[in-house]
């Protein structure tokens, strides 16, 4: 008895120093995985902040002041009118008023135009948010010494005119309404035409098929589908619908006059065929993890197949199906190359109208800006990318409600 | 067998059933009879169940299953060409081992079996109707829009009867009701199944054997062969099979010598 007490002294404590070593360098390194992802994403979203926000030099070319005594905002929509006519040579008011006549124009757009137009004002330099906090007594003295004329002035880059106003060539005036607007299109197509055909596939693929060599090839290969690159998704799209399908794409069919098929209708039905498989197969996942009780259950109430399915299994499935259409669908919006193939305008200052319109998307632009000499593009691009996530980020909280939405009619 | 003057409601005759081509269940011939609450005992793996399910045609959705043999409903055997699975299922309704009511309100559980199947009287008296059928009534007529997930087993498991009692089946299939419920909940079932044999015939199958000797009218033993295939080897009486079964296996298998 006594010698077994002894024994076990000895070994009680055995190991357990050398245990709590090795686990608390396994703990201490998955921590560490953990800071790195959260640090790298923190220094993403910082370089792109301080991108976006910080100290321009600006120069106007007609000095605001000499053209009204009181600020343009408050001005009446006839000054601002008289204003234009007033400044600008017969020709260019000519122009303008051919693209959109001053008369239907709201206020705020008048002072838009008369800002563009006439007061011209250019970025010379345009600083970061860091040396724009540390160091404004650098700016201002640049500023005094270099451009004497100019003003120093604090610029968020993403600001609602941003947002609210079209592309343009010039950094300054430029807006990312035609991209977003682009996006926002192709996006919701997309899911349009890829959300139920990808369901009908899983519902298919899961409840009816009978598992033989030919539904697994066909499961096989649609995982496999998911992991193409998607230029080639692009090729693709290219060659069947903007060329093939060129009849239906441009809108000729019901008469439109667009001489090619490079429109919205073709980058959503590339984008459906790229995200469809991430649907099919995580609505596959979600439909196989019903339980069985309910839908025998069901059966045994004497209802079809078909009513099984569209009261009980569907309904239960949801909540996962619909996880999977948000990342399709984040996929699909920050996808840059397979547009690009189908045929985005990389600058178009006219809102896309429909399904036949010429388009571009924010990703494109973003790219477009950052290949761009002028040190201001690199500000545009930066507040694109924000408008970029929160677009993103809107989208995700939607379907996120709408899956807690489900979620809470399976729950007690 | 005083039985015998009734008219059996299902007639089984030379049943086997296969799953693949591993035979499961072999030659079974069984009679149910009107209103009386049948159970089906035996140890693990002979078939029970198997036998339970091809009543419903249940066995239909497992890949691969088949049977030989009739099952003869009202003198119609249930597996000819021309007749309706779901037709079968709605005159011949089950209730599962596990409660698995639908994830939606009490109410919507008893209405949804009746509406697809074309019910179009008044639904609220048919739920009230059938949840005191299935002595559910009181403990949730105030609440009838809670998720019946949060009911408590055993009334989860009368919401199931209930839910099965809606669609106005003559028949009801139990499978092990009682198995995941605890000693009173279990009561309570088969006081309800003794309520419900006045209008329904009832069979059950059943893992405890005093649960068959309380509450069955009829018993039907079955066993494994030596080819791992489920016989019956004894159907009769209940009070007969339990006081004084004709047969040696079913007498050690009753007085748990086996199984």
């Amino acid at each position: 008895m006594n010698k077994n007490n002894s024994v076990f002294k000895s070994q009680a404590q055995g190991n357990l120093k050398k245990r709590h070593r090795v686990s608390k360098i396994w703990r201490n390194s998955f921590f560490l995985s953990t800071t790195i992802g959260i640090f790298s994403l923190v220094i993403l979203l910082f370089s792109i902040i301080n991108q976006a926000f910080g100290y321009v030099i600006v120069e106007n070319k007609v000095d605001p002041a000499s053209l009204s005594s009181i600020p343009l905002k408050s001005l009446e929509r006839e000054e601002l009118i008289s204003i234009l006519q007033e400044n600008l040579s017969k020709n260019r008011f000519k122009t303008i008023q051919r693209d959109n006549p001053v008369e239907e124009l709201k206020r705020s757009e008048l002072v838009g135009l008369v800002t563009s137009e006439i007061i011209k004002p250019t970025t010379l330099k345009s600083y970061f948010l860091i040396p724009s906090l540390t160091n404004k007594a650098e700016i201002i003295r640049t500023q005094q010494d270099e451009f004497p004329n100019a003003v120093v002035q604090f610029r968020s880059w993403i600001s609602l005119s941003f947002l609210s106003d079209p592309l343009s060539t010039n950094p300054d005036t430029t807006g990312i309404r035609t991209a977003l607007i682009g996006s926002l299109w192709i996006i919701v197509v997309t899911v349009i035409i890829a959300f139920p055909i990808g369901i009908g596939a899983a519902i298919y693929l899961e409840e009816y098929s009978s598992n033989n060599w030919l539904s697994r090839i066909i499961k096989t290969n649609i995982d496999n589908l998911a992991g193409i690159p998607s230029i080639v998704y692009g090729l693709l799209g290219l060659a069947i619908f903007v060329r093939g399908l060129n009849l239906i794409t441009s809108g000729a069919f019901i008469g439109i006059d667009q001489s090619n098929g490079r429109t919205i209708l073709s980058a959503a039905l590339t984008m459906s065929l790229l995200i469809l498989p991430l649907i099919i197969i995580n609505a596959q996942e979600a439909i196989r993890a019903v339980p069985s009780s309910l839908r025998q259950a069901s059966y045994g109430l004497g209802a079809t197949r078909l009513q099984t399915i569209w009261y009980h299994v569907l309904p239960a499935a949801m909540p996962g199906i619909l996880t999977g259409t948000i990342l399709a669908v984040s996929r699909a919006i920050g996808e840059t190359a397979p547009l690009i193939l189908v045929g985005a305008s990389s600058f178009i200052n006219k809102d896309p109208s429909g399904l036949f319109s010429n388009f571009t998307v924010l990703p494109i632009q973003i790219y477009n800006w950052t290949t761009r000499p002028q040190a201001e593009f690199r500000n545009v691009a930066a507040a694109s990318i924000l408008v970029l996530l929160i677009v993103l980020l809107t989208l995700n909280t939607a379907a996120i409600l709408l899956r807690n939405h489900f979620s809470k009619n399976k729950a007690a | 067998m005083t039985e015998n003057k009734n008219q059996p409601i299902i007639t089984v005759k030379d049943l086997s059933i296969f799953y693949k081509t591993f035979r499961a269940v072999k030659n079974v011939d069984l009679e149910i009879f009107e209103n009386k609450i049948t159970a089906i005992i035996g140890p693990s793996g002979c078939g029970k169940s198997t036998v339970l399910r091809s009543f419903n045609r249940m066995n239909d959705f497992i890949p691969g299953a088949s049977i030989q043999g009739n099952i003869l409903f009202h003198d119609k055997n249930i597996y000819d060409e021309d007749v309706d699975p779901v037709q079968v299922r709605r005159m011949i309704g089950m209730v599962f081992q596990k409660p698995n009511p639908f994830p939606k309100s009490i109410y919507e559980n008893i209405a949804w079996g009746a509406k697809m199947n074309g019910y179009s009287g008044n639904m609220d008296d048919l739920v009230e109707k059938t949840l005191q059928d299935a002595a559910l009534w009181d403990e949730v007529k105030d609440e009838l829009n809670k998720n019946a997930l949060s009911l408590s087993g055993g009334q989860q498991q009368r919401l199931c009867i209930a839910r099965a009692l809606a669609v106005k089946p003559e028949i009801i299939l139990m499978d092990e009701p009682c198995s995941a419920l605890d000693p009173i909940a279990t009561l309570k079932i088969e006081d309800l199944m003794r309520e419900l044999s006045h209008n329904y015939s009832i069979i059950i199958v059943t893992h405890n054997m005093q649960q068959a000797a309380r509450a069955s009218d009829m018993t039907a033993f079955f066993t494994m062969d030596e080819d791992r295939a489920g016989v019956m080897v004894e159907y009769g009486l209940t009070t007969q099979i339990f006081t004084n079964p004709k047969n040696k296996q079913t007498e050690d298998y009753i007085t748990g010598r086996f199984g």
